[in-house]
């Protein structure tokens, strides 16, 4: 009777401790991400405004304001987008719609992985050796820029194949029966529809080049001035932040700066993920 | 003409999409040629288990063991930090949150991948290093905190894959353990759990890729010293945050055994991707 009614009871308490220690580390994992979120908001907030915004730095960053690092952040962003997103969005393109399974594929997909897989400080040695040094374009945006499309080029891939992969079969089959070419089903087809799967990827990467550092410091350099064209050197708002942080220049620079980088992380999300919830909904108006 | 356009498309987009295997054949190429010569000049025994890195010698003296051993370290303490939170918050996700919380969990585990990695670096050396200097001793800067904040950074990497793969777990198996009157824990930790163990192992061998390929973060907490470290409270470097701080002065011979450590990095990671990707088919066959 004893032993049966234990058998019964036991399950039960290992149960209880198993599930609480479960909600403990879920709700732990979202308190370790909202502290870091607010204690930098917090502590950076306050030092900035519009000043340290529009104006640029002055003694090495211990006074003025980031002008140039985000120019630097944009300019070098946009140009590693527009570098991967037509060669990632056209591999994604070609192994969903003009091949099948085959030894080409296998290799383009193990490709990407790999790629995605190489840590960002092995981008910044290939970067420097290859782009920096080998093609001579010294340390630029050019460099930096050519080194992040490289480094974002997986992340477009997989979700431009994975929006295309959720385009209707029969959209297909319709467009091909009135008449269209290939080309013609993906671009006025297949592209429209995953669009808002393949922007997000972009987004995504956009997020991930805005916050990289290590691939970017030994390409892109670290000089403080205004870029004036794709061959300036230019810095981060992300490599700035680490300098003004391990140089200890100027703490509430650096608190301010890392405001502004969760800030863009924060946007990048929401807007990723409104897209996103918006594709699904669509979809279910339409299905 | 619409036949000869589509061909030159069709193989404008297969070139297109072969740039990445070039990348990938570039990279790897690059690296190799500038890290290699040094490595084969030296012994590859004494590049590897020498812990004596001096530059300033005559000469020069590179060997990577003490990073080697930091890196070891400070992976295996990410683990230990990452893998059991991780593996909680997938389980989480997929079997016990309600349909509004799992909802809200995504997002977050997506922010947290996004968060710059200077930040979680930053946030360490602000919050946890001065932390741990007045509670546990030591300098702060050191093994420990490296591996908790790394722990913490590798989580959606475990997250993600995880949750993908007990959630690809054929709902049969779950009624069947049910129906046979496990619990829901039993049914989680007997059933569950093993079914998606090759998507699990996959993303901690990720994870682990992750935390020895992170720099910019250990460079902030480690404290960078090239020492072997005796206890966990040890300041000591790894083999990324050495490369990171000295490129940014290093030439000749110095900066030829960086791009070595560099080698010894990338294929250290090369293997376990493979070993990722080899784990994680498996699951496809089964």
């Amino acid at each position: 009777m004893t032993a049966e009614k234990q058998v019964r009871v036991w399950p039960r308490v290992v149960q209880r401790i198993a599930f609480a220690l479960i909600w403990t580390a879920a709700l732990a994992t979202l308190m370790v991400l909202a502290f870091i979120v607010l204690y930098v908001l917090r502590l950076g907030l306050p030092h900035v405004d519009w000043r340290f915004l529009s104006r640029y730095p002055e003694a090495m960053g211990r006074e003025g304001g980031i002008l140039p690092a985000i120019v630097g952040t944009v300019v070098l962003t946009l140009a590693a987008v527009a570098v991967a997103a037509p060669l990632g969005i056209g591999a994604a393109v070609f192994l969903t719609e003009y091949t099948w399974e085959s030894r080409v594929t296998r290799a383009v997909r193990f490709g990407a992985e790999a790629l995605a897989g190489v840590p960002s400080i092995i981008y910044g040695l290939f970067g420097f050796i290859f782009f920096v040094t080998y093609l001579r374009m010294g340390w630029s945006i050019l460099s930096g820029a050519l080194t992040l499309a490289i480094m974002i080029l997986p992340t477009i891939i997989r979700t431009a194949e994975e929006a295309i992969l959720t385009v209707p079969r029969p959209y297909r089959d319709v467009s091909f029966g009135l008449g269209a070419t290939r080309w013609q089903m993906v671009t006025s087809v297949v592209l429209p529809t995953a669009l808002p799967g393949i922007v997000t990827g972009i987004i995504l990467a956009i997020g991930r080049s805005v916050g990289e550092t290590a691939a970017i410091i030994f390409t892109a350099g670290t000089a403080l001035t205004m870029p004036t064209s794709l061959l300036s050197p230019a810095r981060t708002m992300s490599v700035h932040f680490f300098v003004l942080a391990i140089e200890g220049i100027s703490l509430e620079k650096a608190y301010a700066t890392g405001a502004i980088l969760i800030l863009t992380t924060l946007l990048i999300n929401v807007l990723a993920n409104w897209l996103v919830v918006n594709a699904v909904r669509r979809h279910a108006r339409r299905g | 003409m619409e036949g000869l356009r589509e061909r030159l498309i069709a193989r404008t987009l297969l070139v297109v999409a072969c740039s990445v295997v070039l990348a990938l054949a570039i990279i790897t190429y690059f690296i190799f040629r500038a890290g290699l010569p040094i490595i084969f000049h030296l012994g590859l025994d004494d590049f590897l288990f020498s812990t004596r890195w001096m530059p300033a010698d005559e000469g020069g003296s590179y060997g990577i063991g003490a990073m080697a051993l930091g890196s070891l370290w400070v992976t295996l303490g990410a683990l230990v930090v990452g893998v059991p939170l991780g593996v909680a918050v997938a389980v989480f996700s997929a079997e016990l949150a309600p349909t509004w919380l799992a909802n809200l969990i995504r997002p977050a585990i997506q922010l947290l991948a996004g968060i710059p990695s200077v930040i979680y670096g930053f946030v360490g050396l602000m919050v946890l290093v001065p932390w741990v200097r007045q509670h546990l001793g030591g300098p702060g800067l050191c093994v420990f905190t490296a591996a908790i904040v790394l722990g913490i950074m590798i989580l959606p990497n475990i997250i993600s894959i995880s949750e993908d793969s007990l959630r690809a777990v054929p709902p049969a198996y779950r009624q069947g353990a049910l129906a046979l009157g496990a619990t829901r824990w039993q049914t989680i930790w007997g059933v569950l759990i093993p079914a998606a163990r090759s998507g699990i192992m996959a993303s901690i061998i990720l994870g682990m890729g992750r935390a020895l390929g992170e720099t910019m973060a250990v460079i902030m907490m480690i404290g960078n010293s090239l020492q072997v470290p005796r206890s966990l409270l040890d300041p000591a470097t790894t083999l990324t945050s050495n490369i990171g701080l000295e490129m940014a002065y290093a030439s000749g011979q110095h900066r030829e055994a960086l791009f070595a450590t560099g080698v010894v990095l990338f294929a250290f990671i090369m293997i376990l991707n493979l070993i990722a990707n080899v784990v994680s088919r498996r699951r496809v066959q089964a």
